[in-house]
């Protein structure tokens, strides 16, 4: 090894000078010693021995010496460690097996500290963004506000230097060559530089530009959008494209790594949000209606010196005066201020739980590798413990010993560290790079930062030392002369020892992982399997948006039973709905409702808040949604009809107390129309899985207009094939785009089948669960690794006594008994344990997945025999060497 | 620290600093010129390892207690000789006042003065 060579002379240059001054003085006090001696009439080697003997053991006075230094030299720790290693190699399935537990537990906290940190930590990429706060209402946890409002918060506060507001939209652009959906982030005229924003290329739209709607058609790219689409050409600048049909200039691209202000949301560009309805976007938001909230966020700077409660009653004030001046749109107007990345708390909540939960057990991950390690180094510190005592009887220190224990267990928390985060990189780079939902421009940027790497780096050295100090005492407690005279004494089968309590705790963090991880899966093949209250077979949706390509309202509905006119004639469609959105898709919003004698119709006089659906005539047969009881909407249930409704089994119960009394009855909307109810449809989940039952109500489409809508089309299943892909997707697919083209070629369309459309609500479930399963995984493996040391362990120190058992006629369960009793009991222990945490941490998991509870006899079952699997997995070896005891052969060694 | 041969028991710990220090402020000298000295004025009846002496003055150095520098001796060979610095002088006036009153009490307690016993 040259390289060892090289460093070995570089630490000598490097050399305290007071340790060589001090082997050059002890040589000369050696020969000083040696010339008195020889003038006393000793031979010179008589005298080199007396002189010897009078000054001590050289090293270990030199040791000594240094020692006092207290500063390790480079050359001393670099020793230190190339004994260490060679300690290790000698045993590399013990180094192996500590490395690998090492790794994956840093691994483990690695990935999870990234996220957290992505999710949590990490400011948005803007000048001050720790005195940005976005504004949320005090009763709930969303945001969103009306433009009339928007503009009262901004000019009367006293406590923002800019406040902004910003929501996001999709819109169809034209930029040469088809017509493509992109998502853009709509912002005030302050928001580039109430962020302290420089352009990439060009310039931003200002506050200044704006003078009322329509006034400034501009937009900013993003870097990536400018990147991709445009190929980074700089003479973009100025160029129209058409948002919608509308046209707009390219004014700049935003700097490289600002990907808007909300968090993994990454817009392709910026438009002003005055020309929100000269977008002629789909959802009719104005900016005159005050009772119209439809912007997402709102957030400012704080003013220097102003705190976050000043802020709080600043705004409470001026919505205190909002609710006086205008009682009819505005009801309890309060606010909290929230940090902007997560959508404040409306995503931030769960997902906090989420982590917290998550980082607690990777925790308890890090802690059961720790127990593991410990256990392992203390029996290999027991293994060694005739080394040890030869090394104290032949004058080592204790201190000494200590500290090549330690370097080892530092040695192995670095490799396993280093390890670790490199596995976790590879992980995260994939994450990173992944995108869970086509339809939306989500980026998961979880790349680790410089704070990831070191959080690792420390916790793999903590864990180091944490488990380097196990044996300590077993070392400071080494009897030199009782050791080496005792050929191998194993304090086995007395009491408790500490290794026990490792293991048993050991094995009850990895049950409750293991708990906590089926509980999740059985949760998620739960809602495979659950009711929503729609089909998701042989069903394809298409998404259009008229109002990209230039239709409102008065057109729309003509151009939407067009639509469904041309679906049915797609040879094997069965039926054909229409709806503004399905359950399950975003966008689907919350009405407010009354009863119909209620004559005060301000919120809080509310009977209900469902969710509300516009749906055309064939809706419900082509979702698969049972009427119970009354009629569907026919097309003759338009503007000039009486107002009717389809209302769900539960809003039924909540307004008229039965399913039955619902028909035929009237409730009234806020803007104080009565609704006759004539159909009653069942019960289904709306928005996510894990939903409680909500009230939904569907409303005719003809009475209501919208211009965005989603076509669900059912194709027939073919008779005799069980599998839901019986019709063919993609041929399915080329047929409703081609007839959607031949209505009107300008109009972008997203298709895609029921099932895909359900992912992006299955995805935090999903994601809960995996997790969890790695989890689980993980805490299994390192309690085979446990048991297995421990059982190994105890048969290699017992080998002998079995031998006579085995010689005196012991029956292999006796044998077995004898060396593994104990591993067994402690795992039974530790598993009963684990699964009583087990079953109060799934408590936490109920949040996230469906019907997670822990009182399952399934779950129980499994957790049971996953822990039994791993007790036979784990001490399958050491009970096939106990059996395989010979007594003959040992009584030889011996 | 020395080790205990039969006979002799081991100093008390701070003990053979204390020596040196004795030693270093009569004169200046090199390590094997003080165990000389402490073995001489103590007439032999310690036996200090000759090695032990240098951790101790390591530890004296580090202390800044006593100062060392390379130079010849009388005997003209190299030596590294140490002196004895002001905070070691204030130091081993300190030892030296804790040792005497520690050494009266055990004397004390070992030989309790004549009392009239009848």
């Amino acid at each position: 090894m040259q390289w060892t060579s090289k460093f070995q002379v570089f630490g000598k240059s490097r050399r305290h000078k007071a340790l060589d001054d001090l082997s050059d003085e002890m040589r000369l006090h050696i020969e000083e010693r040696v010339e008195q001696l020889q003038r006393e009439g000793l031979t010179v080697k008589e005298a080199e021995r007396q002189a010897r003997i009078a000054f001590g053991n050289v090293a270990l006075v030199q040791e000594r010496s240094r020692d006092v230094w207290h500063w390790p030299t480079l050359e001393s720790i670099w020793s230190d460690a190339r004994l260490a290693m060679r300690q290790l190699r000698r045993s590399p399935g013990f180094t192996g097996a500590a490395i690998l537990t090492l790794a994956l537990a840093i691994g483990a906290n690695a990935v999870v500290f990234s996220i957290l940190n992505a999710f949590l930590l990490r400011p948005l990429n803007v000048a001050h963004p720790e005195r940005l706060y976005q504004l949320q209402h005090g009763d709930e946890a969303s945001a969103y506000q009306s433009y009339p409002d928007y503009l009262d918060l901004r000019d009367r506060n006293r406590s923002f230097d800019n406040l902004m507001a910003y929501t996001v939209d999709e819109v169809g652009l034209e930029s040469g060559g088809d017509p493509t959906e992109v998502w853009v982030e709509e912002a005030t005229g302050n928001y580039f530089d109430g962020l302290g924003l420089k352009p990439y290329l060009g310039h931003f739209f200002h506050a200044e530009d704006e003078h009322g709607a329509g006034s400034a058609p501009d937009i900013v790219l993003s870097y990536e959008y400018w990147h991709t689409h445009f190929q980074d050409d700089r003479s973009i600048v100025g160029r129209v494209v058409r948002l919608n049909r509308h046209p707009f200039t390219i004014l700049g691209v935003a700097p490289k790594d600002f990907n808007g202000t909300l968090l993994f949301f990454n817009p392709a560009m910026w438009v002003p949000l005055i020309e929100h309805p000269a977008l002629g976007a789909a959802d009719n938001h104005d900016l005159e209606t005050r009772g119209s909230r439809w912007i997402f966020e709102t957030m400012g700077e704080l003013k220097p010196a102003v705190t976050t409660a000043q802020a709080t009653a600043d705004l409470n004030a001026i919505g205190a005066q909002l609710e006086k001046a205008y009682p009819k749109d505005e009801s309890k107007m309060t606010f909290k201020l929230a940090s902007p990345t997560l959508y404040g708390d409306y995503l931030g909540g769960p997902v906090k739980a989420f982590m917290s939960g998550l980082m607690l057990l990777t925790s308890l991950i890090l802690l059961a590798a720790c127990a593991n390690l410990g256990s392992l180094f203390a029996a290999r510190a027991a293994d060694r413990s005739r080394e040890v005592a030869l090394r104290l009887a032949l004058g080592a220190t204790r201190r000494r010993i200590l500290r090549g224990l330690f370097t080892e267990a530092i040695l192995i928390s670095i490799v396993g560290g280093c390890v670790g985060v490199l596995g976790s990189v590879a992980l995260l780079r994939m994450m990173s790079a992944w995108r869970p939902f086509p339809n939306w421009p989500i980026h998961l940027a979880v790349n680790p930062d410089s704070k990831v790497y070191l959080i690792a780096l420390l916790l793999a050295l903590v864990s180091g030392l944490l488990f380097g100090a196990v044996p300590v005492r077993q070392v400071l407690r080494t009897n030199p002369y009782e050791t080496v005279k005792a050929s191998s004494s194993g304090r086995g089968g007395r009491g408790v020892n500490l290794r026990e309590v490792l293991l048993v705790a050991q094995i009850a963090i990895c049950a409750v992982l293991v708990t906590s991880s089926l509980v999740a899966v059985r949760g998620l093949i739960y809602s495979l399997h659950a009711h929503l209250g729609f089909d998701t077979e042989n069903t394809m949706l298409a998404e259009t948006d008229l109002s990209m390509a230039g239709y409102g309202e008065d057109r729309a509905s003509a151009m939407q039973k067009e639509m469904i006119h041309a679906m049915e004639s797609i040879p094997g469609v069965e039926a054909v709905g229409l709806a503004d959105t399905v359950p399950f898709e975003t966008g689907a919003s919350d009405t407010t409702v009354f009863a119909d004698n209620t004559t005060d119709l301000r919120p809080k006089n509310a009977t209900a808040h469902p969710v509300i659906f516009h749906v055309a005539p064939g809706y419900f047969r082509a979702a698969g949604t049972a009427l119970l009881s009354g009629r569907d909407f026919t097309w003759q249930d338009d503007k000039s009809a009486p107002q009717v409704a389809v209302v769900n089994s539960e809003f039924a119960r909540r307004l008229f107390g039965s399913v039955s009394g619902a028909l035929g009855r009237f409730y009234k909307t806020k803007d104080g129309k009565r609704m006759q109810v004539v159909g009653v449809t069942e019960d289904g989940k709306y928005d996510h899985l894990s939903e409680d039952p909500s009230a939904a109500v569907f409303v005719s489409i003809l009475q209501s207009p919208v211009v965005a809508t989603t076509l669900v089309v059912r194709a027939r299943s073919h008779q005799g094939s069980a599998n839901n892909t019986a019709f063919d997707v993609d041929s399915l697919a080329d047929a409703m785009r081609s007839k959607l083209r031949q209505l009107d070629a300008g109009m972008p369309v997203i298709i895609q089948t029921r099932t895909a459309s359900i992912q992006v609500s299955m995805f935090a479930p999903r994601m809960a669960t995996v997790a969890l399963g790695v989890l689980g995984i993980m805490g299994a493996m390192l309690s085979i690794t446990g048991i297995f040391g421990m059982a190994a362990y105890s048969v290699s120190r017992r080998l002998k006594e079995l031998g006579i058992r085995v010689a005196l006629g012991a029956q292999h369960w006796e044998v077995l008994q004898a060396a593994l009793g104990r591993a067994v009991k402690l795992l039974a222990i530790g598993s009963v344990a684990g699964l009583v945490l087990g079953l109060f941490a799934t408590r936490v998991l109920a949040f996230i997945v469906f019907q997670a509870t822990p009182r399952d006899p399934l779950v129980l079952a499994g957790v049971v025999l996953a822990m039994g699997l791993v007790g036979l997995v784990a001490t399958w070896i050491p009970a096939q060497r106990a059996l395989s005891v010979n007594p003959l052969v040992l009584l030889r060694e011996e | 620290m020395p080790m205990a041969n039969s006979g002799t028991r081991d100093l008390f710990p701070g003990a053979l600093e204390m020596m040196i220090l004795e030693s270093l402020r009569r004169q200046p000298a090199h390590g094997y010129a003080l165990v000389q000295h402490i073995q001489q004025r103590s007439k032999n009846l310690l036996q200090v390892e000759e090695g032990s002496l240098y951790p101790a003055l390591q530890r004296l150095l580090k202390a800044k207690q006593v100062k060392a520098e390379w130079g010849v001796s009388s005997t003209n060979r190299r030596v590294r000789t140490y002196q004895i610095t002001a905070s070691g002088l204030r130091h081993l006036e300190q030892q030296i006042s804790t040792f005497e009153r520690m050494f009266e009490g055990i004397t004390l307690v070992l030989n309790p003065g004549k009392s009239p016993a009848f």
